[in-house]
């Protein structure tokens, strides 16, 4: 390995402690290159755009000092590394897309991991509640892994995802078309108008004021004011009005393909947002946000920005995860959900493309997986001291959390920046 | 007017519970910066501790001095459960903000789902003396010793806090902990035993809010700290983040406002009202009634 490699190194630890960095994800040695090209074009879009605003003095340096951008010397390393590595690189995403689009014609069962054949309309609902979790999640992470907003009340936006299609077709009688497009506009204004209440403060006051709003959703919902939610029951959706191809058990795959749509539709959201000029201005409101005072620019409007988009796209899960579970209950309300959400993206790796989708896929695969694996045999047969806890699927996942935020503070995707070593050391055997 | 009165008064026990939970949890948050989600596990282990000591603890039982016997059994079982999480846990996070969120985030989930392992999910009765459940004749309104025995605990232990505050040596390095950090550890002092200290205190008095809260509610269950936790935090912020007389203030302001409006509205519409204080304040006064100072 020649210079390519110390690129890598380089870039990593840019990223500072793991838990806000981006540079973990780089573990591919070429794939870094074409990454920082990007990266460099970016930073350079934000330079211009400032100048414009009549900032003129400082911004090389400021811009060029934001974590992710790579060191100079980064673009000058020679392009024909580009080999088919980096080809997978690039393109692997559109594959395990194609491989998860596909994979409801597979009658392939995989004992122990699910129950029954993978077209079974059983682990297509899982897997397809794993998918919506997991562009929850990388929604989620908009707030808190790249703009470092602490927000205990995502849980809201989803609920009104849920709650707002449910009712618009049970109660309403409207087309699912017209409900979902209803709610997710009547979401997103949701998300604006308290975002903008909720970020006159700042740090844990923002997490405690986003709380307290949740808890206002979750309240009403329980209460059940003017019989719209079915209070502590919830409310179990109409299907009469639907179009037949989303009802039934038989048509789970339709949902599972949305599901799939709306992950795949987040994280290209996402993955855009973050290489944009605004998204170098969210990182450095993650990063110093006095800096990006300095510059002319008006935090609280960026904030609002990312709290409106991530509270559309909770909003627009909240309706498909309606369709895929029938209905509503009030726990989509609770501050727990929120939790969860935390926990998944600390899990999976804050501020990653990839971290937080694998951790609310996983997250949610073990939440349900647990409860059997709990009842097990296995488990049954261990003394109480031990079986107890173990047949709690959040005592097990809170856990995991806890040890993570102390061993792995970059999550999942923080593991292969760790292997390395290991990795550079089987190379250096081998050649 | 006995309305009046019982609704005060009722208001008033409300106003206690949550100021036993918001006391510790504001000393926390001022000293060490940490919001503490753990800390309604805190109230949880109290409770279950109180309850298991009365049903097995020797000497110990539900009514008379046993009782008494087992609500100490219970405080002094959160207020080890609050050192051993400071030194356990958030020690060695130290100064890292959001970490020590975190992990209280998952000691909460783990902790509540490992009660629930261990006893259940269910509300479980708990051991209430007979005196507490009859009623006593205030102004015409028969109010609820239980009430009036949640009032008295709170104030003696706003009391308690403001003399230790005041008066001892440890109290004030914690006033000046809350008010420069830094300039504390500046000084030489080890502003960390003062972070153990206050974790005990609040531990042992969100234990002493799931015992009494027991005996008012009557029962028990593992999820009850977690939703008493929300108000405690609008409690917090309301008051001041770090001040306990301004969390007594918020307290009563809370409670009051709670019952008078859930009675006289709709219910469900007092909890919309004490969110809906909490935003104006932030609004009008972002740093809470009475700022960061911890006893004014």
């Amino acid at each position: 390995m020649t210079g390519g490699d110390e690129v890598t190194g380089g870039a990593g630890v840019s990223g500072g402690d793991g838990v806000t960095g981006d540079g973990v994800r780089g573990d591919g040695v070429t794939g870094r290159t074409e990454e920082t090209g990007r990266l460099h074009r970016a930073g350079s879009d934000v330079q211009g755009r400032t100048e414009e605003a009549g900032m003129t003095t400082g911004l090389k340096t400021a811009v060029a000092d934001n974590p992710p951008a790579a060191p100079p010397t980064a673009g000058s390393v020679p392009v024909p590394r580009r080999n088919w590595r980096s080809a997978l690189r690039t393109w692997s995403p559109l594959l395990v897309l194609l491989v998860l689009a596909v994979l409801p014609y597979s009658t392939v069962s995989v004992p122990g991991v699910f129950d029954g054949p993978l077209n079974g309309p059983g682990t297509l609902q899982l897997l397809a509640i794993c998918l919506v979790f997991g562009g929850l999640a990388a929604g989620y992470d908009l707030l808190f892994g790249r703009t470092g907003m602490l927000s205990f009340g995502h849980a809201l936006y989803f609920a009104a995802g849920v709650y707002g299609t449910d009712i618009l077709v049970t109660k309403a009688g409207l087309p699912l078309w017209q409900a979902a497009l209803l709610t997710l506009v009547g979401g997103t204004t949701l998300a604006a108008l308290l975002g903008a209440v909720a970020l006159r403060t700042a740090g844990i006051a923002f997490a405690m004021v986003t709380l307290a709003f949740a808890q206002v959703g979750a309240i009403l919902v329980a209460r059940d004011f003017g019989g719209l939610t079915g209070g502590e029951e919830g409310l179990s959706l109409d299907v009469s009005g639907l179009p037949a191809m989303l009802v039934g058990v038989g048509n789970t795959v339709n949902l599972y393909w949305l599901a799939l749509a709306y992950l795949a539709l987040v994280v290209f959201v996402v993955h855009r947002v973050a290489g944009s000029p605004t998204g170098r201005v969210l990182a450095g409101l993650r990063d110093d946000e006095r800096r990006i005072g300095v510059l002319g620019l008006d935090p609280y409007r960026f904030k609002l920005l990312a709290f409106t988009l991530a509270g559309g796209l909770a909003t627009a899960g909240g309706a498909i995860y309606c369709l895929l579970v029938g209905g509503a209950s009030p726990h989509v309300t609770s501050s727990e959900l929120t939790l969860s959400l935390l926990v998944m993206v600390v899990l999976g790796g804050p501020g990653t493309r990839w971290g937080p989708v694998l951790g609310g896929v996983l997250y949610m695969y073990l939440d349900h997986r647990l409860t059997a694996f709990g009842t097990s045999s296995a488990v049954e047969s261990l003394p109480g001291v031990l079986s107890g806890p173990l047949s709690q699927p959040l005592f097990v996942l809170g856990t995991v959390f806890i040890l993570a935020v102390y061993f792995f503070p970059g999550g999942l995707t923080s593991l292969s920046t760790r292997l390395t070593p290991f990795r550079r050391l089987r190379t250096d055997r081998s050649s | 007017m006995s309305t009046i009165v019982l609704l005060t008064l009722t208001g008033l026990g409300l106003a206690a519970l949550y100021f036993l939970v918001a006391s510790g949890l504001s000393l926390v948050f001022g000293l060490a910066d940490v919001l503490n989600f753990a800390h309604g596990l805190f109230l949880s282990v109290g409770a279950y501790a109180t309850w298991w000591a009365a049903g097995n603890l020797p000497g110990a039982g539900p009514s008379g001095f046993g009782f008494v016997l087992a609500v100490a059994f219970g405080v002094a079982a959160g207020a080890v459960v609050g050192m051993a999480v400071e030194l356990v846990m958030i020690r060695p996070l130290y100064s890292r903000t959001i970490e020590q969120v975190l992990v209280t985030v998952g000691l909460s989930l783990a902790g509540v789902a490992l009660l629930q392992a261990t006893w259940g999910a269910d509300p479980r009765p708990f051991p209430r003396p007979d005196w507490t459940q009859r009623v006593t004749p205030v102004l015409g309104a028969k109010v609820p010793n239980s009430g009036i025995l949640l009032i008295l605990a709170a104030v003696l232990v706003l009391a308690a806090l403001l003399g230790f505050l005041r008066y001892t040596r440890y109290g004030l390095v914690i006033r000046a902990g809350v008010e420069n950090r830094e300039m504390v550890t500046a000084l030489g002092i080890d502003v960390r035993k003062a972070f153990t200290l206050v974790f005990a205190i609040g531990g042992a008095a969100a234990a002493l809010a799931g015992a009494l809260g027991g005996v008012y509610f009557g029962s028990v269950s593992p999820s009850q700290g977690g939703s008493l936790l929300i108000f405690a935090f609008i409690v917090v912020v309301i008051g001041g983040m770090g001040s306990v007389v301004g969390s007594a203030y918020a307290a009563v302001a809370v409670g009051l406002l709670q019952q008078f409006v859930n009675y006289y509205g709709t219910s469900g519409a007092g909890d919309i009202c004490v969110v809906a204080l909490l935003a104006i304040v932030l609004l009008l006064r972002p740093q809470g009634i009475a700022g960061r100072a911890a006893t004014t």
